[in-house]
């Protein structure tokens, strides 16, 4: 093998830094994200419920509020009907954040975790938080 | 082991009936599909929103801070203290820059140096929606020229477009610039054109436009389509003027100028 000392020295440098991140990573524990629900808020609502089910605002949130934006300034329609038959006026800030008031806790926490970086709060206002 | 002709095609049938029972399937679809929504019960209603402006009204210079400030204020409107960079929603210009080709050497000296108040036209055939290259800009079914900020690439064609300077360009971050931001409405970011939007928020609530609703009777808004509208009205009954007219964009705001009244 021609010049085999420097292609086993490249390869040795080639694996060292495709492989950085994972032995940089050993032994370090990534903390599960623990989204909070218990805002002054939420813990006021004798039926605590949210638009849809719990299962279903997990996986499609993003859908949901997808639709509620377009819904709202594109039709004019600001009102939507749970499949429960309930109503709710479709807004980020008047709606959703009235009751999950802890931006931090409660959206900020999944989306560093899965490292998604949604532009809502470039222009929507974040409810104001306690520091605590 | 080898299938023959006949398993296969059982298999084959079989597989196809999967695939179409998956997708009438409600479990497969994707569940926000059948959302259901609705417009507001209160909301005003019109064919073609136009506002008129009766200048004879505004008197002091009070009058045209409250109506401006009533807008800035509710919009998140910031205010970076610096011309260049101005964002401005409704706002005051003289006769002469308002109503440029119209002005002449002997009108009334109380109206050449007079502010006029000045905002988006949201006109018949709105040039900026014309040119908007991500429809972010759009022409409402009711007249309303309205911005999906979500869309807004800030390419500001619109801007160029406009013939009335009505739309401005965030060209710093806005939010340092809010005095007391209005938690119930969003801001801007940097990067995005905005303009008035005849508050189509406030209008899905059942009222008026802020600054109308402020201006104490000096700016009527209404239903242009509805020959019983109040706008209807005082336009059959006054001398109006819209900006530009010549250029076909059919403004829908109106001023009523007056005569000798304006002097004083």
């Amino acid at each position: 093998m021609y010049d085999g000392g420097k292609i086993i020295f490249g390869i040795i440098i080639f694996l060292a830094i495709v492989t950085f991140p994972f032995y940089s990573n050993i032994g370090k524990a990534v903390t599960k994200p623990d989204p909070k629900l218990d805002t002054p808020e939420i813990k006021k609502l004798t039926e605590k419920k949210c638009v849809e089910s719990k299962e279903f605002m997990r996986a499609e949130h993003m859908k949901l509020l997808n639709q509620w934006r377009d819904s709202v300034v594109r039709e004019r329609n600001r009102i939507y009907t749970s499949s429960e038959g309930r109503l709710y006026q479709m807004s980020l800030q008047n709606t959703c954040m009235k009751c999950h008031s802890n931006k931090k806790k409660f959206c900020d926490e999944c989306h560093k975790y899965a490292d998604v970086n949604p532009y809502c709060w470039d222009c929507h206002l974040q409810p104001k938080e306690s520091e605590s | 082991m080898s299938i023959n002709r006949r398993e296969f095609l059982k298999f084959a049938g079989l597989t196809i009936a999967g695939v179409g029972l998956s997708a009438t399937n409600p479990f497969f679809r994707n569940s926000t599909e059948a959302i259901q929504v609705s417009p507001m019960p209160e909301a005003l209603k019109a064919k073609r929103w136009a506002m008129v402006i009766d200048i004879r009204k505004f008197k002091t210079e009070d009058d045209y801070k409250r109506v401006i400030e009533a807008c800035h204020s509710i919009h998140n409107v910031p205010n970076f203290g610096n011309p260049k960079d101005e964002i401005k929603w409704i706002w005051t210009e003289d006769y002469e820059h308002a109503f440029p080709g119209q002005e002449n050497p002997y009108l009334p000296e109380s109206l050449k140096h007079k502010p006029f108040i000045l905002l988006c036209n949201h006109c018949e055939n709105p040039p900026c929606v014309r040119v908007c290259p991500t429809k972010a800009t759009f022409k409402r079914p009711d007249g309303i020229v309205m911005q999906d900020m979500h869309r807004c690439i800030g390419c500001r064609f619109c801007m160029a477009a406009c013939p009335y300077g009505a739309r401005s360009f965030n060209y710093r971050n806005p939010r340092p610039f809010i005095k007391e931001p209005n938690p119930e409405y969003p801001s801007r970011m940097i990067g995005v054109v905005e303009k008035c939007t005849f508050c189509t928020e406030r209008l899905d609530k059942g009222l008026m436009p802020a600054c109308v609703e402020k201006s104490n009777g000096a700016m009527i808004f209404g239903d242009l389509s509805d020959p019983n509208s109040e706008v209807r009205k005082v336009l059959s009954q006054h001398y109006s003027i819209r900006r530009k007219q010549e250029l076909g964009t059919q403004p829908g705001v109106f001023y009523i100028i007056g005569g000798d009244e304006n002097a004083g």
